[in-house]
């Protein structure tokens, strides 16, 4: 059977390609790494690949506001044919591929107006802005998954432990219809909670200020989802802080939590195959 | 001409603004001042010729937030009137300015031409909009204590309608100037010349320059090259440069006389580096392959220290520091210190390795600090602060995960404070079967700048940081580092190399050019450089200047000439500029020109080798310092509360969380562990690969406390404290003559000391000090030899002075041991904090009657009585039991016991867990030699505060508990166990001494040293 094929995307200060890579690469994917200009060169397209990643960084320093800098070259650059980045990315949903972006990349989908993209036409809606506390944090938190879900990548995932790692994930909505349509659609795929999945709605379990305490979006069709914490940094359960108890619990289990998202998305692509 | 416009973004005014939140609190706080309203608006200043159509969209779509800002188009955004004052902060010309070049790429973007750096066109300030009307001083003040540090921004400010928007300033271009500095002066003008140049060469040095420009036959050939008979401006900074002590450790070369004025003994010590450092490596070196353990690759002679991994990968370990450029400038000084010393392991051998992990070891004066600033000294608060957000976007910018550290506090570092910077990388076993750690030249191959760009910033840096500090220290040496430049140059860099197209590669820090190419040209016997050809951030820079710049974020690669073409393709893909700017040659000449014109021509022998050596005074006499009086009975708790409270024990929480410590997702051990992740940990372990279970632990240790009593034991006691924290982690020591036991180990030693030669004016104590150093290396290298731990690279800082207004701050003696090991599999590491009622607790490692120095005789407020003393001949064996109980997976929790001693250790170990222990001090107590009565307070002090070196706490689960105390023997005591319930019991003599909930202990010890 046809391997299921993830295109990672590095390269102007990405830097979780790595990991991410290595995910799809555990959950039985072939995964690439490319740099960002050998797709725009045209040397490398997205034709073949199953799946598209964003990974997590500072692209361009974080410089202009997450992700903006990369989002305008998706918006403005065009390859040889004269489509934009953008234009390839529509072209691969329309296809049946599917996108993930993390942290830096859900920026980065957010204001290329991929995420959530309830209109349908890649205006921006929504924008990830300064957390409330100001800073830049590390920390490990919950995050409950809608149900159902409305994406495949969190297919029976209920609560999940990961970590956050960033300045801007505070979820912002430009207008109240496009609220509501988060609302009523399900587009808010993941919210930070408690160890016991109540929604969080303190700092720190909820750690920057979203709104509805959003962690991830997702669009209506549910192929494209974007993320602030990184399931990619809980492959092995050696990542997180408690794992020396969380193994004996676990009966020996190494296995991440993070580790499921990309299960899924491999069975679920593997499964729908023609 | 194109014409000047404006645009400026602010977020929309329903939305919190958490910057201007953060102003107004430290307003409040530091300086008494309640703002009524702040917005902060970013203005983007342009000179470009864009018709109205495109300004828009670059205004509405390129820079502003469609959702989240409003944006103003040559004039303010909406919802700014209501302002009554204003603050403008620019860069000064010059300074790195990522936002704006970040505007200017957005801008290419959208024209659809490729991105070029230079000339700047788009240029980034920060507007800040105050609701109160304040005058003009109340302003400044704000600016300048709050809001920018004027050595690299510039401000204005006043009431509303005096508001002038920036307009980019012109780079004047200048005629290429190459000036000839006559030496034929008397000695005191020599002086006077080293001194207004920013030479910091002395008297003796500046002769031997001298001397080798007088050779007739050099004159005469020099007269037919077309250069002077004297030395060019350019010939003699390179000189100044090459022979600073930055870049010749001179003191750490010098022929010391040592006398130590308790025994009477003398002794003459031909070079510290020599005779302690490089003599006991090599001795390590020798057993190790005696022993078939062939992991140590290269020492001491390229920017990082290699160790091998296994038969693919190598490791490559770096710490340095950065503490002037910290001083002057905390943020710009920790961000170029960070990812200056991440271009050392990037330009190891061949080069492009890839980045592992960032280890940050701080020294500052305390966040309390309230003596008087002197002039140029920033509250050292303000310093800390700046740091960290250096180390911050240093590190997480670059994706590299920060997983270890510490932070000190002296009043003696609020002059200057210490900023060690280390990384781990690990670089390919070899590219194309050619070995990676090897530097390889050959006449005719190329001379490649990758990078950043040239402009003037940092000029006299190598120089500056051999001076003390004065307020009159030059404004040019400090710089802003590009982390993003950095990531895209370390991106291309590691492909390049994988592709075979570098043969060598170096980093281009302190001198640059001429350090990084002076340093590779003796290995081709010699090189040209074109100076033209190097790119510049802007125009009007001299000759000289070019040469000597420490623009930051560029490497010198060589490149045969036939992988050139090949060389720039990649760097077009990457962004990256690349160019040829000179080539290696056979004449033994470093030769420099500009536009045909030549610049300089230096001998290659001269420069390296024509150094005058120094001789210096070094005299040791025993401190004697008196102990505190401490009242025979104390509130045990109430002690404990407030250690846990000190400024060098309380959390470091704030601070840890603001770094990525996991990026790259194999972070195993993270300074921060247990359920609700705050248990403070021992080393920080990371693994290598997806693949496969092996890792790296690293540790710091460091204990300058202790120098005050004794250096040596200060030194040795760092240096224990490193080892045993990856011992305590699940580490395993060397041990030469067990062929399977090959795992490696590898220390940085970093030296950070006052000004040590001695001036019977300046600096009347300088052979006490000197003495110091020389007990500190001594230190190093028995502690080296004891446990077979070889330096491998390290550096030293040697005036880490403060001056000014006739004072002086000296920073106590400081050593930093950076240590790193190899971890044949990750999962049996050990974390500190305490994971189930019912555990044996014990006390590994023997107590001594060493209270002086200790962080609790710092609570009564003296320091004497006797230092802590590392015993290797105990400490080794119980290392090696530790190790086996380890093997057989014994230990549940361990934790090395430093600062506060066994009390503080074990409150640690419950932080976060939910937990609580019940431990008697008795068998502690009663063990201790000496220290009068079973019942006497000293005893029930040195068990319970006592800094003894080489003791961990450890919790083994009930069925291990036999086995575990066969393993250990007498090295174990067993003191109690943990408990369900979440409280803190300690009892002595059967009586309670504390007896708290952990949840207090938890609140003192909980603490934001910086808001």
């Amino acid at each position: 059977m046809k391997p299921v094929r993830a295109l990672v995307l590095t390269g102007f200060g990405i830097n979780c390609q790595d990991e991410l890579a290595a995910a799809y690469r555990l959950a039985g994917a072939e995964a690439d790494i490319v740099h960002f200009n050998e797709w725009l060169a045209g040397t490398v397209s997205l034709r073949g690949y199953d799946v598209l990643n964003f990974p997590g960084g500072f692209s361009f320093g974080d410089d202009l506001g997450a992700g903006k800098a990369l989002a305008n070259k998706m918006r403005f650059c065009r390859l040889r044919s004269g489509r934009t980045l953008l234009d390839e990315i529509a072209g691969h949903l329309e296809a049946g591929g599917f996108l993930l972006g993390i942290c830096n990349g859900f920026q980065i989908l957010v204001k290329s107006g991929l995420l959530p993209n309830i209109g349908g036409t890649f205006e921006q809606e929504v924008s990830l802005i300064v957390n409330d506390s100001g800073r830049f944090e590390d920390r490990w938190c919950h995050c409950r998954a809608e149900r159902p879900a409305r994406t495949p990548f969190l297919e029976d995932i209920d609560v999940i432990a990961l970590p956050v790692r960033h300045k801007e994930g505070k979820l912002v909505i430009r207008d109240a219809g496009i609220r509501q349509a988060i609302r009523e659609q399900g587009l808010c795929a993941l919210r930070y909670c408690d160890a016991g999945g109540e929604i969080a709605t303190e700092y720190p379990a909820l750690p920057n200020g979203a709104e509805m305490s959003c962690a991830a979006l997702t669009d209506p069709s549910g192929r494209v989802l974007g993320m602030m914490p990184h399931p990619e940094a809980f492959l092995s359960i050696y990542n997180h802080p408690d794992w020396a108890r969380r193994r004996e619990a676990a009966g020996g289990n190494e296995e991440g939590e993070g580790l499921r998202l990309f299960r899924n998305i491999v069975d679920h692509i593997r499964r729908n195959r023609p | 001409m194109n014409t000047l416009h404006h645009i400026a973004c602010t977020w929309n005014p329903v939305l919190p603004d958490s910057r201007c939140a953060a102003i107004r609190r430290q307003a409040e706080r530091h300086l008494g001042l309640r703002l009524k309203g702040l917005k902060h608006i970013s203005v983007y200043a342009m000179r470009a010729g864009l018709d109205a159509g495109q300004l828009a969209r670059f205004a509405r779509e390129g820079l502003s937030d469609a959702v989240a800002q409003q944006v103003g188009i040559d004039r303010l955004p909406e919802g700014c009137g209501g302002f009554a004052s204003f603050i403008l902060v620019e860069k000064r010309p010059g300074t790195t300015d990522d936002e704006g070049l970040s505007a200017q790429r957005t801008l290419h973007d959208l024209l659809g031409v490729p991105f070029s750096p230079a000339p700047q066109e788009v240029f980034s300030s920060d507007l800040y909009l105050l609701e109160d009307a304040l005058d003009g001083p109340v302003l400044s003040r704000l600016a300048v204590e709050l809001l920018c540090n004027p050595l690299v921004h510039q401000y204005s400010c006043g009431p509303m309608a005096s508001l002038a928007l920036p307009v980019p300033e012109e780079e004047p271009e200048g005629e290429p100037l190459v000036e000839t500095v006559p030496l034929e002066v008397s000695d005191d003008e020599l002086d006077a010349l080293s001194k207004q140049r920013l030479l910091s060469l002395d008297r003796v040095e500046m002769k031997a320059i001298q001397a080798y420009f007088r050779d007739p036959e050099r004159r005469a050939r020099r007269r037919g090259d077309g250069l002077p008979a004297e030395p060019t401006d350019c010939e003699l900074e390179i000189l100044a440069q090459t022979w600073s002590e930055h870049c010749k450790h001179k003191e750490f070369n010098a022929l010391i006389h040592y006398v130590d004025k308790d025994s009477g003994r003398e002794e003459t010590i031909d070079s510290l580096f020599k005779t302690y450092i490089r003599a006991s490596t090599a001795e390590i070196a020798r057993r190790l392959e005696e022993a078939g353990n062939n992991w140590l690759v290269k020492v001491f002679s390229d920017n990082a220290g290699v160790v091998r991994v296994d038969r693919d990968r190598l490791f490559v370990f770096k710490v340095e520091t950065h503490n002037s450029p910290s001083a002057l400038d905390p943020f710009g000084g920790a961000i170029t210190g960070i990812l200056g010393n991440n271009r050392d392991p990037l330009g190891t051998g061949r080069g492009g390795a890839t980045l592992l992990f960032n280890t940050d070891v701080l020294c500052f004066g305390p966040p309390s600090y309230a003596e008087p600033l002197l002039p140029g000294q920033l509250h050292p608060r303000r310093v800390f602060a700046g740091v960290r957000q250096g180390i911050e976007e240093g590190g997480n910018k670059s994706g590299i995960p920060t997983i270890n550290g510490a932070i000190v506090f002296d009043p003696r570092y609020a002059g200057k404070p210490l900023v060690y910077c280390g990384t781990g990388a690990i670089m390919p076993d070899n590219y194309n079967g050619l070995p990676s750690w090897e530097k390889e030249i050959a006449p005719g191959d190329l001379v490649v700048m990758a990078g950043g760009r040239v402009g003037k910033d940092g000029i006299h840096g190598a120089t500056f940081s051999s001076l003390g500090l004065d307020k009159h220290s030059p404004r040019s040496a400090v710089q802003i580092g590009s982390p993003i430049t950095q990531k895209m140059l370390s991106d291309f860099l590691v492909v390049a190399c994988k592709r075979g197209l570098v043969k060598c590669a170096t980093d281009n820090g302190a001198g640059g050019l001429s350090s990084s190419i002076g340093e590779l040209a003796p290995m081709a016997g010699g090189a040209e450089i074109w100076l033209e050809r190097v790119p510049l951030k802007y125009p009007g820079l001299q000759p000289w200047e070019i040469f000597l710049s420490e623009s930051q974020e560029r490497m010198t690669l060589v490149v045969a000439k036939e992988s050139a073409p090949k060389l720039a393709e990649l760097a077009g893909l990457y962004e990256v500029e690349a160019t040829v700017i000179g080539q290696f040659t056979g004449s033994g000449l470093l030769e420099v020109s500009h536009g045909g014109r030549p610049v300089a021509r230096l001998d290659l022998d001269f420069l390296h080798d024509g150094l005058p050596r120094k001789h210096l005074e070094a005299e040791w006499r025993r401190p004697v310092l008196p102990e505190p009086e401490i009242p025979e009975t104390l509130d045990h708790a109430s002690v404990l509360k407030r250690l846990l409270a000190s400024d060098d024990i309380c959390s470091r929480e704030e601070v840890i969380r603001q770094y990525d410590h996991e990026v790259k997702g194999r972070t195993v051990v993270k300074p921060l562990m247990g359920p609700r992740g705050i248990a403070p940990q021992d080393a920080g372990v990371m693994r290598l690969s997806f693949d496969d279970w092996r890792g790296i632990a690293v540790s710091c240790g460091i204990a300058p406390r202790y120098g005050d009593l004794d250096a040596y034991a200060m030194s040795a006691g760092a240096f224990d404290e490193a080892v045993r924290q990856i011992v305590s982690a699940g580490g395993q020591l060397p041990e030469p003559g067990r062929l399977d036991e090959s795992t490696f180990w590898c220390a940085n030693d970093n030296f950070c000391v006052p000004d040590s030669v001695y001036d019977a004016e300046k600096n009347p104590d300088g052979k006490y000090k000197l003495a110091q150093l020389v007990r500190m290396c001594q230190a190093l290298a028995d502690m080296a030899r004891a446990y077979h731990v070889p330096m491998t690279s390290g550096k030293d800082s040697m005036k880490n002075d403060f001056r000014a207004a006739g004072k002086k701050i000296s920073v106590p003696p400081t050593v930093l041991y950076s240590v790193a090991a190899a971890l044949p599999d990750v999962r049996r590491t050990v974390t500190s904090e305490i994971k189930e009622a019912g555990d044996g607790v014990y006390l590994l490692g023997r107590t001594y009657d060493e209270l002086g120095a200790s962080e609790f005789q710092r609570l009564f407020g003296a320091a004497g009585g006797p230092v802590p003393a590392v015993r290797p001949e105990q400490a080794r064996p119980l290392y090696f039991k530790m190790m086996a109980a380890n093997r057989e997976g014994l230990v549940r929790s361990s934790h090395d016991l430093s600062d506060g001693g066994l009390a503080v250790a074990l409150a640690e170990t419950t932080l976060g867990t939910g937990l609580g222990l019940r431990v008697e001090i008795d068998p502690v107590a009663s063990s201790i030699e000496g220290g009068g009565a079973l019942d006497s307070p000293r005893r029930l002090r040195a068990a319970l505060y006592g800094e003894s070196h080489s003791r961990f706490v450890a919790t083994v689960k009930p069925k291990h508990c036999a086995r575990f105390e066969k393993i250990l023997g007498g090295d174990a005591v067993r003191i109690g166990e943990t408990t369900a319930e979440p409280r803190f019991q300690i009892a002595w003599q059967g009586r309670p001494l504390v007896d708290c909930p952990c949840g207090e202990l938890e609140q003192a010890w909980r603490k934001e040293l910086l808001t």
